[in-house]
């Protein structure tokens, strides 16, 4: 399976070789699409513009909205309930959107499962999914990035940053995505100094205002002087954190004009470049992959511009690593390796790459991080 | 007793023995008018805050009508949305017969999903329906232990009945969030914490010829046994009598307890019920989706209904209609998602508005000289 | 930055710093609805004037560049929401519970509706005053960085308990409060008192939402109320319509709302979602254990629907 993204003329040929339903890994828009101009409809489980997550994914559509042909429809605040089902199906009669982008993970199972089956010229692409070909429709795809790659680079800023070799994570739940980040974040930093501990605090809620505040304060109060987070919008984090003189590092967008002093750097989806990538494939004709992946290399993600407080043998070891990345097979995880409660997860030479899938269900915190991952 | 507190009880209790058919198709055309006409109110209320903003009324509302109400896809759309509010609706409204205020309706709609949910984890396979059987029992009945406690707990110790609702709905959506992703999630899960997925003879499918699952049938049930119940039976009538007057009905014997317990309970079955649905209908297992905030939408169609059981249903439905059009208005008129906050606003304050006219209408009122 | 290791301590003085930052809504919104229920009438539609006040602060203190111009502001537009509030309400055969409710809805949609441009940028925040000075500990320190507001929130609960207790207009809004028909013999409007009392309590709740944007977490976006105002309005009934008790039960909501990430931070970190609800939890405990058929609500307005 392959898992890196397909540019649309490799997809173009593919699919006019009729090899689409032969992988059973493609699926073909239909060419009516193509003649008519296609809309895409893009739906956000929060408000668009929260400086975090629906933001993120908001910016990547307002590229597609420049592209010739496209016409875009766009619903922000949509529950993952029966509510998620029906307004994509509004989409689908109403506005004829051929290609619809459900953003939030929870819209996954059931809903695009429901949904999806009834609508077989539709294209259903799901962020952060696993599709896997003999349990899912045709018409549904999942694609996501390896932002934990991103986390992995915010904490050598942060390794080199801290003094205290106290850091600090805010998160929502405790679930396969948060819980790479988070690892991630502690291993970077402790390819700076092995001494490094990360204390977690989960706040239960992808968006609770008071409650990431009092999370950011609880970390400084342990002595905590780098924090980073996983939560829709971190706003809130990167305000409190920098008001008790932390550093910071971002997720989901650039926010160092909220600490332009204290921020090191970022994790950032660069969605526009997927985005337009996958709505100019189904344009010309083609097709998009039912499981794509991507990282640094290929433009899933990016990083923030390194900060002022950023040392030179932080920015030397940061792009260093950063080339290492972009090159391809890296791995964060590599054995031997336990978690917090001491089981093993990585036997000694065992490692695990970045393009790995069971990443994708990870269910431990490594050694090192402070809290449970239950 | 303030005129808040009259209107909270419902209508006048008890008609006068003596009213002619006349006048009760008055006070009916009175019913229906009023809110009717309140309705087109504040929707021309809100076609001067669009101009305002600089949109078109004449736009938004074509589009809310072709969205909510203008075709098959937008009534199943409506209608989908419609089942959970009126359970929902009814868990206000049934305690509110006896004068209790009761606003934590959430906490019994996503404790009910949650039994519902462990009852298909953990007894799974059971033959026909009583997979089913057993959900809908275990939701109802944990939505009921939970408002019944909030009934049991102003009876015996005087505790206000809003604000431990209100708490325990906190309490309970807590109380989910930790079973789901603790001691009931399904370790399969791995980005949405859920119970383990239910087996099929434990799903609950669509209403033949339509696109909406059969909560709507039950709510809508439910919505008339309630009506009849409170309107045509003894037990009703006591309601009534304590709705009125705590104290008299004290006096005259009638068993206070018992008829707040029981109200709280079965209004917080129904809401048990809504939670069950959604997990054996729409979600397929029990997760943090339950706590969507249809327990809030059902405070304000209960007192737009005026606690009237069958009320709910038409409310329910136009409230429901209203969000079913909210995409359509998010993408073809570049308005954000508040819109349609702000439209059901203003309609329901002026539907709220309006009861200060009942009874104003000489229309209405046939016989009113005879009274004077 | 050298923060020491405080160790187990840091329980104690984070739900010390948490009473001090989390509180602040809770005072002021509980404050005003304690006013406008002891003129016998209530406005369960704070949270939505809360959110409105929120934002409209943040709005102006971004447009004004003062961050005390939009506490104002937020205070005016919320008299306005309890205004609106008391006019309807003094119509005959209306539902002021309903309205609330109604209103709640209005506020936060009004408020999202023209929040939209301002979730972006940076507004000033408010002072803070520093009483730490005193400590070598850091952590004490920023726990003691105590806004002005929370102060001037105490200094309000003590003037409205003393107006309540020893003059004129206290006494006439008791009298309203209690029994409309004595409000009429005395020849006071029971209707025009509601009215300036709902609205002096739609401007505190305004003032509350203000706070929130502006100080703590002192940023506007769509999710910054977790129910702050309906959970006050609540906790007015637990106070039992007595200002300075509401100050009471608002630094108990907040310390018991900091406990649940200061346990995390010191290691005690699964069930954390039950130490969330730790408030909540408290709150009932302490409403049955202080709650009696007997002397049912004790200092409940006779006029307040809610009570009867």
């Amino acid at each position: 399976m392959s898992s890196k993204f397909h540019t649309s003329r490799r997809s173009l040929i593919k699919g006019m070789a009729g090899l689409a339903g032969a992988t059973a890994l493609s699926s073909v828009v239909p060419g009516s699409a193509f003649a008519a101009g296609l809309t895409v409809g893009f739906l956000y489980v929060g408000p668009k513009d929260d400086f975090g997550y629906n933001q993120a994914h908001a910016e990547g559509a307002a590229a597609v909205k420049g592209i010739e042909g496209v016409t875009l429809v766009e619903e922000e605040n949509v529950p993952e309930t029966v509510d998620v089902q029906k307004s994509m199906e509004s989409m689908i009669n109403f506005d004829g959107a051929k290609l619809i982008f459900p953003t939030s993970f929870g819209y996954f199972d059931p809903h695009i499962l429901e949904v999806a089956p009834k609508h077989e010229d539709v294209r259903f692409q799901h962020a952060g999914g696993l599709w896997s070909a003999d349990k899912h429709p045709q018409n549904v795809g999942s694609y996501f990035g390896y932002i934990g790659m991103g986390q992995y680079l915010n904490g050598i800023a942060a390794g080199h940053a801290t003094k205290s070799k106290k850091i600090g994570f805010v998160a929502a739940k405790p679930i396969p995505q948060v819980m790479l980040n988070i690892n991630s974040f502690l291993l970077g930093a402790r390819s700076v100094d092995p001494e490094i501990t990360c204390q977690v605090i989960f706040t239960g809620e992808w968006s609770m205002a008071v409650k990431e505040a009092e999370a950011t304060n609880a970390l400084a109060d342990q002595g905590v002087d780098v924090i980073t987070c996983h939560v829709d919008g971190p706003k809130v984090v990167m305000e409190t954190a920098a008001g008790r003189g932390a550093f910071v590092c971002g997720y989901h967008a650039d926010q160092s004009p909220l600490a332009p002093d204290l921020y090191l750097t970022g994790a950032e989806w660069n969605w526009a470049n997927v985005y337009t990538n996958m709505v100019q494939s189904v344009l010309a004709g083609g097709s998009i992959d039912n499981f794509v992946r991507g990282g640094l290399a290929e433009g899933f993600i990016k990083m923030s511009p390194l900060g002022p407080a950023v040392s030179d043998a932080a920015r030397n070891q940061f792009e260093a690593t950063k080339a290492s990345i972009m090159k391809g097979g890296f791995a964060v995880i590599n054995g031997p390796m336990k978690d917090n409660t001491g089981n093993v997860i990585a036997e000694a030479g065992q490692s695990f790459e970045e393009t790995d899938v069971s990443l994708e269900s990870m269910n431990y915190l490594v050694e090192g991080v402070i809290g449970s991952a239950s | 007793m303030t005129d808040a507190a009259k209107t909270m009880a419902g209508p006048a209790p008890i008609k006068g023995s003596n009213s002619s058919v006349m006048e009760v198709w008055g006070h009916k055309a009175e019913a229906f008018l009023l809110p009717f006409g309140a309705l087109l109110a504040g929707l021309a209320a809100f076609s001067v805050f669009l101009l305002f903003v600089g949109k078109s009324p004449v736009e938004f509302y074509s589009l809310v009508y072709k969205a909510g109400f203008g075709t098959a896809f937008s009534w199943n759309n409506t209608l989908s949305r419609t089942a959970p509010l009126l359970l929902a609706a009814l868990c206000v409204a049934i305690p509110a017969r006896l004068g209790l205020v009761v606003i934590g309706g959430e906490g019994a709609i996503v404790l009910g999903g949650v039994a519902a949910g462990a009852f298909g984890m953990f007894l799974p396979g059971l033959p026909g329906f009583m997979g089913i059987v057993g959900m809908f029992l275990c939701g109802a009945l944990t939505g009921a232990l939970w408002i019944g406690a909030v009934g049991a707990m102003r009876f015996k110790r005087g505790v206000n009945e809003t604000i431990s609702s209100l708490l325990m709905a906190y309490i309970a959506i807590a109380l989910m969030n930790h079973l789901v992703e603790g001691p009931f999630r399904d370790p399969a899960s791995l980005n949405k914490p859920s119970t383990a997925p239910l087996g099929e003879t434990y799903r609950i499918g669509n209403i033949p010829g339509l696109d909406v699952h059969w909560g709507l049938a039950i709510g809508i049930i439910a919505c008339i046994a309630m009506w009849v119940l409170i309107e045509r039976t003894t037990w009703g009538f006591a309601a009534r009598i304590v709705g009125g007057n705590i104290r008299a009905a004290q006096v005259q014997g009638l068993p206070v307890g018992l008829l707040m317990v029981g109200f709280c309970a079965s209004a917080g079955a129904f809401a048990g019920i809504a939670g069950m649905m959604e997990v054996a209908a729409v979600h397929g297992t029990a997760n943090g989706s339950l706590a969507s905030g249809y327990g809030y939408a059902g405070i304000l169609i209960a007192f737009l209904a005026r606690h009237n059981m069958i009320a709910i249903i038409p409310v329910g439905i136009l409230l429901a209609g209203f969000e079913a059009s909210s995409g359509l208005i998010q993408r073809r008129m570049d308005l954000p998602d508040a819109t349609i906050l702000v439209l059901q606003g203003f309609v329901f304050v002026a539907i709220l508005l309006s009861e200060t006219l009942t009874g104003r209408f000489k229309l209405f009122q046939p016989h009113i000289g005879d009274r004077s | 930055m050298s923060e020491s290791d405080i160790g187990l301590w840091a329980v104690p003085i984070a739900m010390l710093g948490g009473a001090i930052r989390v509180s602040t809504p809770f005072i002021f919104v509980s404050l005003g609805e304690c006013i406008t229920e002891r003129s016998g009438r209530i406005n369960l539609g704070l949270e939505g004037t809360l959110v409105f006040g929120a934002m409209s602060g943040y709005a102006i203190a971004y447009e004004t560049s003062s961050a005390w111009l939009g506490v104002l502001g937020a205070a005016f537009f919320g008299a306005l929401f309890g205004l609106f509030h008391g006019w309807i309400c003094k119509l005959p055969k209306v539902n002021d519970i309903a309205i609330g409710i109604a209103l709640m809805l209005l506020g936060m949609g009004l408020a999202f509706f023209f929040g939209k441009p301002y979730i972006q940028p940076v507004a000033p925040d408010l002072p803070a005053l520093s009483f730490g000075f005193w400590s070598d500990v850091p952590q004490v320190q920023a726990a003691l960085q105590v806004n002005v507001l929370f102060i001037l929130g105490l200094v309000l609960a003590v003037a409205i308990a003393w107006m309540f207790k020893s003059t004129k207009i206290g006494l006439t809004i008791r009298v309203v409060g209690d029994s409309s028909d004595a409000a009429r013999a005395l020849g006071i409007s029971a209707n025009k008192v509601r009215l300036f009392s709902t609205a002096a309590g739609g401007a505190l709740a305004g003032v509350g939402g203000a706070y929130l944007s502006l100080y703590y977490p002192g940023s506007w976006n769509e999710g910054i109320s977790s129910g702050q105002g309906l959970m006050a309005v609540a906790l007015v009934i637990f106070a039992r319509w007595n200002p300075i008790n509401c100050i009471w039960a608002a630094l108990l909501f907040g310390a018991a709302g900091a406990l649940g990430p200061a346990l995390q931070s010191v290691g005690v970190s699964s069930g954390y979602y039950l130490f969330y609800a730790a408030p909540y939890v408290l709150t009932l405990l302490l409403l049955i254990a202080t709650s009696s058929t007997t002397r049912a609500l004790n200092g409940a307005p006779g006029e307040l629907s809610i009570s009867k």
